[in-house]
This record gives C-alpha cells, structure tokens and sequence, in this order.
C-alpha cells in the first residue's frame, strides 16, 4: 500500500478529486495548508506599506491506494493538477505498513 | 399548562376589558355637540353625557395644557423630543459601528479583548455621565472653566418636559438633552480604544477610560457647549463646533496619540528601520462598522441640530452625507494614487475622515463646501496614516488620524467655508481646538503615564504574541475557527 500525499493549487481540488474518481479512487484527506517551494511569495500593500506574503495557501492532499493502483493515481493528479505555471506542486508517495478500517476492523488491501 | 393558560387569559381579560365602553363612544359623536343641545331643553339631565363624547379630544387638551405658558409650542416641541430621542438612538449605534470596525482592523487573537472594551465604555460612559458628567458638562452659571457636577435628579420636574426647558435652542425634554449628550460621552473613549489595540493591560485602559470620559470629557466639554470661556473666542462670536470635531473627536483623538506615545507600538511592526504591516483580519466586518458609523451620525450630525427643524435639520443631512461621500471616494482614489491599487482600508477611514470633518459645521457650509470639506479630509487622512506610521507611532484603526487630525481640520473649516457670515476666524477657531486637544493630550499623558508607573499599561511581549483573548480573557472569539481540537 502507498501513501499518496500531493501539495496543490485550491482552486484545482474539484478537478483532481473528478480525475482521482474516474480512475476509481474516491477517499481522500483534504487540509487547508500554506507552503512555497520555488514560487516564493507576493508583494501586499496595506495602509501604505509594502509586505511579503512568503506563504502561499494550498490545498494538501492525502490517499493511500494499493500498489498497483499508485502509478495511476499519481498520474491522475499530475495531470488535473497542472497549470503549467509556477507553484503547480509537487506528489509524493510513502509506503504505508499498516491499513485498519475502524468500522469494521478489516486490514491490509481490503481496508484501503 | 392549564394553569399558565388560564392566568393569560385572566390577565388578557383584564387588561382588554377596560377598552369594551371606551369603544362605544368614538362611534357615537356623529353631530357636533352643539347639534343636540337645542333637542334637549333639560340640559341638566343630558349634560353628564356631553364629556364622554370628546374624552379622546379632552384628553389631548389635558395634555397640552399640562405644558402650562408653553403649550403653544407643544407639536413642535414633541416632534423635535422625537427626533432627539431616535437620534440619542443612533449615537448609540456608532459604539457597534467602533465595535465592529476595530474588530475588522485587527487581529483574530485579540477580538474578546476588543469587544470587551467597546461594550464596557458605553456602560461605563451612560453611568458616569449619569453620576457627574451631565452635571458638570452643563454647570449653568460656573467660572468658565470648571465646575464638578454631581448626579443627575428628576430632569422632568420644574418644566424640565415641557418646550420651556430649552426653548427652541435646545428643543427637547431634560432627560432628552442628557441621554442625547450622555451617548457622545462614551465616543471619546472609544477612539482611544482602537488606538490602543493589541498591547494594552485591559485594567489599566478600563480606569483610563472611565476617567477620561466620565471626569476629562465632559470638563472641557463645559468650555464650548457649557457655555464656558470658548465663547470669548472670534471676537466674542463664538467657538464654532456643532456637533463636536474638537469637543469629541479631536479630544478623543489627542488623548489616543498620548497614550500611544506612552504604550509603544505593536511588537514586530517596526524592525529593521521599516514598517511591516499587521493586517486586519476581518474586512467585512470593518466596511459593516464604518458604514454603521455613517448610518450613526446622521443621530450625531443631525441630533445635534436639538430640535426638528426642517430647514437646519435638512441642511445638516445633506452636507453630513455629501462630506462622509466625498471623504471615502478621495481616501480611496489617493491611496489607488500613491500605492497603484486602491486600499479599501483608506477608503472607509476616508468615510470618517469626511464624516469628522463635517461635524464642526455642517449647519453652516453649503453643499459645495461640504464636498469640499470631504475631499480634503480624505486627502489628508491618508497622508497623516502613512506619515505617523513613519514616525513608528502605531494605530491600527487609525483613530489618531481620523479623529485627531480631521478634527482640527473639521474645526479649521468653519471659518473657511461659513455661509453665514458670523464671524469665525482661522485664528479663533485654532486657539479653541489646540486647547481641547492639548488639554486631551496632558490629561491623558499624565493619567496614562500615571498608570504605567503604577501598574503598567501594556501586556507582556509573550502575552502580546499569543493574544489578548487568552492573555486577559481566558477565551477565544473563534473557538471553533482555530487549529486546536
């Protein structure tokens, strides 16, 4: 099993959680987090003065789908995802030792 | 539930009962009365039941008469109470415009502190003003300079409800004229309060405050509305504030600047010899606060006319609205200028920029001054904003610029812009808001410095950082909104 964990643009969630649902993954954990990589921040003026908003908003998001579904997902998202301008961001995949669904105590790949 | 039900209905009889026969007589005088004395030659045994035909008209007559030598006033006189008292209303509004507004401007962490202080000065406010502050705003016959009041007594008695109270120029009821005056008071201290957001000890504001308004205000207030020395001023024609730019704002706004010299700025928005910004946290809120305060000060503009007449009370709504417009549109427009995009922070302080601007004179100016006098004011606000941010002397509503500032100008314009020729004079008008100011100033820079001997004014650094809300409060304004569980 794998943990897909992708930093994206907020206004791209929608799109990303149709494309993950077309290639049948349809749970996920969303958060509201902000982050910058290359994309540095922006210049705001408030009462006259100048500042830099270093932290940019995105959306963080989380799935973990079997081994054989990770290639797909993760090209789902990359591909809804893209802008193709700077601060797209970026999907990373860990490994997951251990899957438990607490409703029914169902472990492993049929958890997920 | 029976018994609650039959105790309505017992009270509901009651109480509707009494209405049954006064019901019956209305429909009865179809015929003026003098139509059935000539068909009932006994007069005698009819005459009892003349009365109940006109009681509704004897009733008013009672009522009038109870006005004694000034019944002839009456309409008049109750009409302008009216007013008074739906404009005593809307002051009251503008503390929720100032609640609202210095919520918006500042930070989430420090939201209970803001509204508590905002809720406890207008308690605080009415009581003083009740206790002395009446009394010693409007001494009657004192030295010009001080006079110390005590508690307000029956302001109904002895005339006190009637026209004869205060004739045309204070047209109202003595308990009117206080509550009125009473909803001014507690303004001044608001403005400090936003001055001083996010690093004051809430005591010792809470009794800076409550000297301020209930001792400081209404003592200098005695100089001009008191009928104090302030009407030595221009060759004796007279202080000209109506309704209050220096007496009010420029007071409140001079008391903010002491104690924000005394206070300190806000931790972090001065380093490195720059300015970082601490934005609001809350725009919607700011705009529904300023906007309340404007919707409030047609009660403060046009209260202050103290009675309902049309044509002054018209005029004043006029030239009130026209500034208030033409100081939000300069605000926003000069700030689009200066930073090449508009700043709907300045454009709402330009609304009270114009709003404060117009308080002195708004009875006087014609609308083309009134506009004037708002574009101004607009300008200027901005200006003062960016300059006393300069001078590292942190506001964050920008009290000190709206209300100190502005209010000079307020007080400046009469003589500029007096459509009625009585004699106002640049430097009468000067002398009068630099000592109100001023007076403002070192009473709040001795009290305030007084208090940071004793007790100190601001919050630790580590209180500072982590809010006021928890720090002075123990709770939160947006439990349910923070990343804790």
């Amino acid at each position: 099993m794998k943990k897909i964990e992708a930093i994206i643009k907020p206004f791209k969630l929608e799109e990303v959680k149709d494309a993950l649902a077309e290639v049948g993954i349809e749970g996920m954990t969303v958060s509201e987090v902000k982050g910058f990589g290359r994309q540095k921040g922006h210049t705001e003026i408030y009462r006259g003065s100048e500042y830099t908003v270093d932290f940019l908003p995105k959306i963080k998001l989380e799935i973990v789908v079997p081994d054989d579904k990770a290639d797909t997902a993760v090209g789902a998202i990359a591909k809804s995802a893209k802008t193709g301008k700077i601060g797209d961001g970026k999907v990373f995949v860990l490994p997951v030792e251990e899957v438990v669904r607490i409703r029914t105590d169902e472990k492993g790949d049929e958890a997920v | 539930m029976k018994k609650l039900f039959t105790i309505l209905s017992l009270t509901a009889a009651f109480a509707f009962a009494p209405m049954l026969p006064a019901a019956d007589a209305p429909a009865a005088p179809t015929e003026p009365t003098a139509v059935e004395a000539p068909a009932v030659p006994a007069a005698e045994a009819e005459a009892p039941a003349e009365p109940e035909v006109d009681e509704n008209k004897k009733a008013y007559e009672d009522l009038v008469a109870e006005q004694g030598d000034t019944a002839y006033a009456f309409d008049f006189f109750t009409v302008s109470m009216l007013w008074t008292v739906i404009a005593a209303a809307l002051v009251f509004l503008m503390h929720l415009g100032f609640a609202t507004l210095e919520c918006g401007m500042t930070q989430s962490k420090n939201t209970v502190n803001i509204l508590y202080k905002n809720g406890f000065i207008i308690c605080m406010g009415l009581l003083t003003y009740a206790l002395l502050g009446f009394n010693t705003h409007y001494p009657g016959d004192f030295n010009g300079w001080f006079s110390l009041g005590g508690m307000i007594g029956d302001l109904n008695a002895d005339g006190g409800s009637t026209y004869g109270y205060g004739g045309l120029a204070l047209c109202m009821t003595g308990y009117g004229d206080f509550i009125f005056q009473a909803m001014f008071a507690a303004t001044a201290a608001t403005i400090v309060s936003g001055a001083v957001a996010e690093r004051v000890k809430l005591l010792p504001f809470l009794i800076f405050a409550t000297l301020l308004v209930g001792f400081a205000y209404p003592v200098v207030g005695s100089w001009h509305w008191g009928g104090g020395w302030l009407g030595t001023l221009n060759g004796g024609n007279g202080f000209k504030d109506f309704a209050g730019s220096a007496v009010v704002h420029a007071f409140g706004g001079f008391a903010a600047l002491a104690c924000v010299i005394i206070l300190g700025p806000r931790n972090g928005k001065y380093i490195n010899g720059g300015i970082r910004p601490i934005p609001g946290h809350n725009m919607p809120l700011a705009a529904i606060g300023v906007l309340l305060l404007w919707f409030g000060w047609y009660g403060f503009n046009g209260g202050s006319v103290l009675s309902a007449a049309p044509g002054p009370l018209g005029l004043v709504f006029a030239t009130t609205s026209l500034a208030a417009a033409a100081g939000g549109f300069m605000g926003g427009t000069v700030s689009w200028i200066m930073t090449k995009k508009p700043d709907l922070s300045m454009a709402l302080n330009g609304m009270l920029a114009g709003l404060v601007g117009i308080t002195a004179n708004a009875d006087i100016v014609s609308a083309k001054g009134a506009i004037i006098i708002g574009l101004i004011a607009g300008v200027i606000v901005y200006f003062s904003v960016v300059t006393l941010d300069k001078m590292k002397i942190d506001d964050p509503v920008g009290a000190i610029s709206v209300h100190g500032v502005c209010g000079i100008w307020g007080i400046l314009a009469c003589a500029l812009f007096d459509t009625t020729n009585s004699g106002f004079t640049i430097g009468g008008q000067l002398i009068g808001v630099a000592a109100v100011g001023a007076a403002a100033f070192i009473f709040s820079l001795v009290v305030f410095g007084a208090l940071k001997a004793i007790m100190g004014v601001r919050v630790s650094a580590d209180e500072e950082s982590e809010g006021l809300d928890i720090g002075e409060h123990g709770m939160e304004a947006y439990p349910h909104f923070s990343q804790k569980l």
